[in-house]
């Protein structure tokens, strides 16, 4: 045994203690750091939540900003006795909710905080402020509410709410109470927006006001802003076309055809983003899910529509790029198929460009035969295969890639979807003639058909259509934007085209379109609809040569597209190009039409009409593909 | 020989007092560090501190039971209750369901048992044994290999069931050893090496290295005249060397995520105030607001609005510290310095050495929990989860310290029959 190792031991187990003893005297006595102990002070962890980014339309105009609000909080654990009846007065609440709501904290914890009243006005906020010394346990969280400041453009910016359970479990980022982008670019671009949280470490005291940041802030973050964002919108444009459109139900895409930005982008009826927020959201997102006419959904990425004449361009380029037409060529005034023919209006003999001036079906459906079953491609089905590549390169049939969410991929059979109905080497051009008018099982959302009419400006390619044109101030990387995505018509083949539209504005069936001297490209449709009146249609571009602007418009339920499309896109176009409006006469008519009286309000069952067999002439045939909702609205 | 009128003669009665003030403590804190204005009553068993008192009972009971028994049966069957321990540490192996990653429990019925925590009792039983046999001499290597052996068979098993800290109360009997003439080098190697290793988590590999050869050649410069010294040095400085390339080995392989992140935020590399630094940060700033004289009972802020985790069990310090302040704590480290006093001074009375090593066992093991759960809860060292003696909450703590401490108050009540 060592003589010495019980006073070793002993002394050890001294030391250790000694040196606790120091260490406590220092954390207890001399340590100013951990000394809370004279008010009884608390420590609180405030979430500092970022604000959301700003929204500029691309002149710089304001579109969304943040408003201040308060979340009252409670911790029920430190709440003490209280005057419940002006507690109650303050907060304006019932005595019964703020025993409900007492009781809802408790369950979930006594010591954490949970939300007590949501998104307090600044008001009412200042009012309970000063007061809010009496009421132990409560505190108010600054928090943000959107506003949209130009009431416009609700389905393209979208709305934000509060995160659930699920997309926690999914993300862990988020924590409750965070917002989230729901729809629109809030939901697309909700990482660039959305900025970082932070959390600060404050101390309160008995009287619940907080004394300053717990070691000089050393262990806070600081929450970071998001980052604006500069839209391609032109929020004057958009805010026009939505008056334009009012009462009316349909959509409308406009593009810079050069770089695929979109100018405005609007579904018809719309309503104030501004009524999506805060404490009446819920309310208002009720009253608008079950709105017969749809206000929710966004027609113009989501709504399948025939686009009737519109879609002849498009047939017309791929045929004259294939050599299967050409400038003089000319067909018989009708459309012979069995015992039924399609038949055309009156007009003097024409070739391809009067074709288009005078929106003959006839010489288009004999377009698409000669295409179709031209002996180069073997059978139909080759032909028709050939013509499917043709329309997809114009980003038909599929989705085009825009920045924004639940954009639909639109309607364009594959031969496969023809051979289950006819079978196999069983179907031609005459069974499915009706796409060569673009009618049939053609289904183009209004976005897919301004794209369209940007490759017949660009004279043959297009980008990406999208809506963010720079992420705090830098030029948006965030999509591949730059990519050129030419379409299988090569430039020199638009020409003849071209010039066909041109004389539809002046001197065929969208005259009404006309303005000074802006030389206008367009194309009327009037495109059959079994539940209620023809849809009217417009694509169009101007000016002609270096096109600034391509639109298309799309107008339930109205008829002709020289009637209600054609001046909306015109007067679209000499806003945007002019910045004045010249004809105040064909502005008011438009925008005290009201159409909504003939809308096929529910209990029409609306939904893609079975293939029929095409043996009867197309103007008795039922008409497909009008509006259907292919995904919940979140 | 005297006949044994009573058990309670001839017993401790200032150890037992010890004894019965910090149950006490342990209690009145649990009832603050849980308590709520719903369960208000302290007698209420569907609380910890109503618990709390059902394992006080018990315990006093158990305290009973332990004097009661014959002090010879202990001697006897030293060997056999450390075996039947093992058993059950294996049984908990196989049988116990995963708490926390940690398989340590076995459950009958409603009960929780935890035999890591009865192991320690047998353990120094064993040990006792072992040491206190006549022809036993600890200079003797097998007498080494086999006490090690004693010591780190119930540790190895309690480290599979991946509880650490109540593996490492076991190197705790290095005190035992060292008292009973293991060489005190071995208690100052084995300190330099722990501190070492602090070191190499801390600063650069190769700077240390570095440092070791100077230090070394220095000493060889100073200490040239005897050859034995040099080689010493040599030794010495290889070994060192070895102890730091093993550490980053050792803290990236052998530690578990949880338990490099402790060591991280007690050196200050991280200070991850929600994650892994939370419970120390919160232990602290509930500690520093007490001040001198503390908040008073009931009306800690800190630990009762669940900043504090595991506030009755391994933080229970906490709540002392921020309700009684620096009296509190000062008191309640002078009780412990006390009871540890008394029982390194029963070791000392003792004829028998059976006593005397069961003794030190008794005061190493306790010493152990104290400096760990203070030193944790003071930010001085890593989270180790290890419950305050008598204190924490929890029923297999509270009989084990209970019969360990019983068995060598009975053990000291014979002494006077002892003639070795």
């Amino acid at each position: 045994m060592n003589p010495n190792s019980r006073i070793v031991i002993a002394g050890i187990f001294t030391v250790v203690l000694l040196i606790y003893l120091i260490r406590l005297f220092y954390v207890q006595v001399l340590n100013e750091q951990y000394k809370l102990s004279a008010n009884n002070n608390v420590i609180r962890y405030v979430t500092d939540y970022p604000a959301r980014g700003l929204i500029y339309d691309r002149k710089g105009e304001l579109m969304v900003f943040n408003e201040a609000v308060y979340d009252l909080m409670v911790i029920p654990r430190q709440v003490k006795e209280l005057d419940t009846t002006e507690f109650c007065r303050l907060a304006d609440i019932s005595k019964e909710e703020f025993i409900r709501r007492m009781q809802k904290a408790k369950k979930f914890s006594r010591f954490k905080s949970s939300i007590f009243e949501k998104q307090i006005p600044p008001e009412q906020y200042a009012l309970l402020q000063e007061k809010l010394y009496k009421f132990n346990g409560f505190y108010v969280l600054p928090r943000t509410l959107r506003k949209y400041p130009t009431k416009s453009a609700a389905h393209a910016l979208g709305y934000i709410g509060e995160v659930d359970e699920k997309l926690i479990a999914k993300d862990p980022y988020y924590q409750m109470g965070d917002y989230i982008g729901i729809s629109g670019i809030e939901q697309s671009y909700e990482k660039e927006l959305r900025g970082k949280r932070g959390v600060r470490i404050v101390m309160v005291d008995v009287h619940n006001r907080e004394k300053g940041s717990f070691e000089d802030g050393k262990y806070d973050s600081v929450s970071v802003a998001g980052e604006d964002i500069m839209l391609t919108l032109d929020a004057k444009l958009q805010a026009y076309a939505e008056t334009l459109m009012q009462n009316k139900a349909g959509g409308i895409a406009a593009i810079e055809p050069q770089t695929g930005e979109i100018l405005a982008i609007l579904s018809s009826p719309t309503y104030d983003p501004n009524i999506m927020v805060g404490k009446a959201r819920n309310k208002n997102y009720a009253l608008l899910s079950t709105d017969p006419y749809k206000s929710l959904f966004n027609r113009a990425m989501m709504a399948y529509y025939p686009p009737g004449s519109t879609f002849k361009l498009a047939s017309a380029l791929s045929a004259v790029n294939e050599h299967i037409v050409g400038p003089g060529t000319s067909y018989p005034h009708s459309f012979v198929v069995g015992s039924k023919s399609v038949k055309c209006h009156p007009h003097p003999p024409i070739a391809l460009e009067g074709s288009i001036q005078y929106s003959c079906n006839p010489y288009f459906c004999n377009v698409f035969r000669s295409f179709v079953d031209n002996k180069k491609y073997g059978t139909s089905e080759n032909g028709y295969r050939v013509w499917r590549e043709y329309i997809m390169s114009f980003g038909v049939g599929k989705k085009i890639g825009v920045d924004m969410p639940h954009e639909l991929p639109g309607l364009l059979p594959a031969p496969e979807f023809y051979d289950k109905i006819y079978g196999k080497g069983r179907w031609k051009a005459s069974t499915i003639y009706s796409l060569g008018i673009g009618q049939g099982e053609l289904g183009i959302t209004p976005l897919q058909m301004a794209n369209i009419t940007a490759v017949i400006a660009n004279r043959g390619y297009y980008y990406t259509p999208h809506i963010v044109k720079a992420i705090s101030g830098k030029p948006n990387t965030t999509r591949n934007l730059s990519e050129k995505h030419s379409s299988k018509v090569a430039p020199e083949s638009f020409t003849v085209v071209i010039d066909g539209m041109q004389k539809v504005v002046e001197a065929g069936t969208a005259r009404v379109a006309r303005f000074g001297n802006t030389v206008i490209c367009g194309k009327t449709g009037t495109a059959q609809n079994p539940h209620g009146k023809d849809h009217s249609l417009f694509v169009g571009f101007a000016p002609r040569e270096n096109p600034k602007i391509a639109v298309a418009v799309m107008v339930e339920n109205s008829g002709f597209g020289a009637t209600w499309a054609a001046p909306i896109a015109s007067l679209m176009m000499e806003l945007y190009l002019t910045d004045t409006i010249t004809r105040p006469d064909l502005e008011k008519r438009i925008m005290e039409g009201d159409l909504l009286k003939d809308y096929p309000l529910p209990g029409t069952k609306i939904k893609i009409a079975p293939p029929a067999k095409r043996d009867s002439v197309w103007q008795e045939t039922e008409q497909p593909v009008v509006l259907t909702e292919n995904k919940k609205q979140n | 020989m005297r006949k044994q009128t009573s058990i309670f003669q001839n017993i401790d009665w200032l150890t037992v007092s010890l004894y019965l003030v910090l149950m006490f403590i342990g209690w009145i804190s649990i009832y603050a560090a849980v308590y709520n204005e719903e369960h208000s009553s302290i007698l209420d068993i569907s609380q910890n501190y109503g618990k709390q008192l059902l394992w006080i009972g018990g315990s006093l009971m158990i305290a009973i039971v332990v004097l009661i028994i014959d002090a010879r049966f202990y001697d006897a069957f030293a060997y056999l209750i450390y075996g039947l321990m093992i058993l059950f540490l294996i049984a908990a192996l196989f049988l116990s369901r995963d708490v926390k990653g940690a398989h340590a429990w076995i459950e009958i019925g409603a009960f929780k048992l935890q035999p890591a925590e009865f192991a320690k009792f047998a353990t120094a039983l064993a040990l006792a044994k072992y040491l206190s046999l006549l022809e036993i001499k600890i200079e003797k290597i097998q007498t080494k290999i086999i006490s090690s052996l004693i010591v780190t068979l119930p540790a190895a098993i309690i480290l599979l069931q991946n509880d650490t800290g109540s593996a490492l109360v076991f190197g705790s009997f290095i005190f035992v050893l060292y008292r009973e003439g293991l060489s005190q080098n071995v208690l100052i190697i084995g300190f330099f090496a722990a501190l070492l290793f602090v070191i190499a988590l801390m600063v650069d590999k190769i700077i240390l290295l570095q440092i070791i050869a100077a230090l070394a050649a220095v000493s060889v410069l100073l200490m040239r005249k005897t050859r034995k010294n040099i080689v010493t040095i040599m030794l010495l400085a290889v070994a060192s060397a070895a102890v730091v390339m093993s550490v980053s080995y050792v803290y990236e392989k052998a530690l578990q995520p949880h338990q490099k992140q402790r060591i991280d935020v007690l050196l200050g590399k991280q200070t991850d105030l929600k994650g892994a630094g939370y419970n120390v940060n919160q232990s602290l700033i509930a500690i520093g607001s007490g001040g001198i004289s503390g908040k008073g009972f009931l009306q800690g802020t800190q630990t009762k609005f669940d900043f504090v985790p595991e506030q009755s069990t391994d933080f229970i310090f906490c709540t002392i510290g921020e309700e009684w302040g620096f009296i509190g704590s000062f008191i309640l480290i002078l009780l412990y310095l006390g009871l540890l006093y008394r029982i390194l001074f029963i070791a000392e009375r003792q004829k028998s050495a059976f006593t005397r090593v069961y003794a030190y066992g008794v005061a190493s093991i306790i010493f152990f929990h104290v400096m760990v759960n203070i030193g944790m809860a003071i930010g001085l060292l890593p989270v180790i989860g290890i419950p305050l003696p008598f204190i924490s909450y929890g029923g297999s703590s509270l009989w084990s310290f209970t019969i360990l401490l019983f068995i060598l108050i009975r053990l000291d009540s014979y002494r006077t029959f002892v003639l070795r």
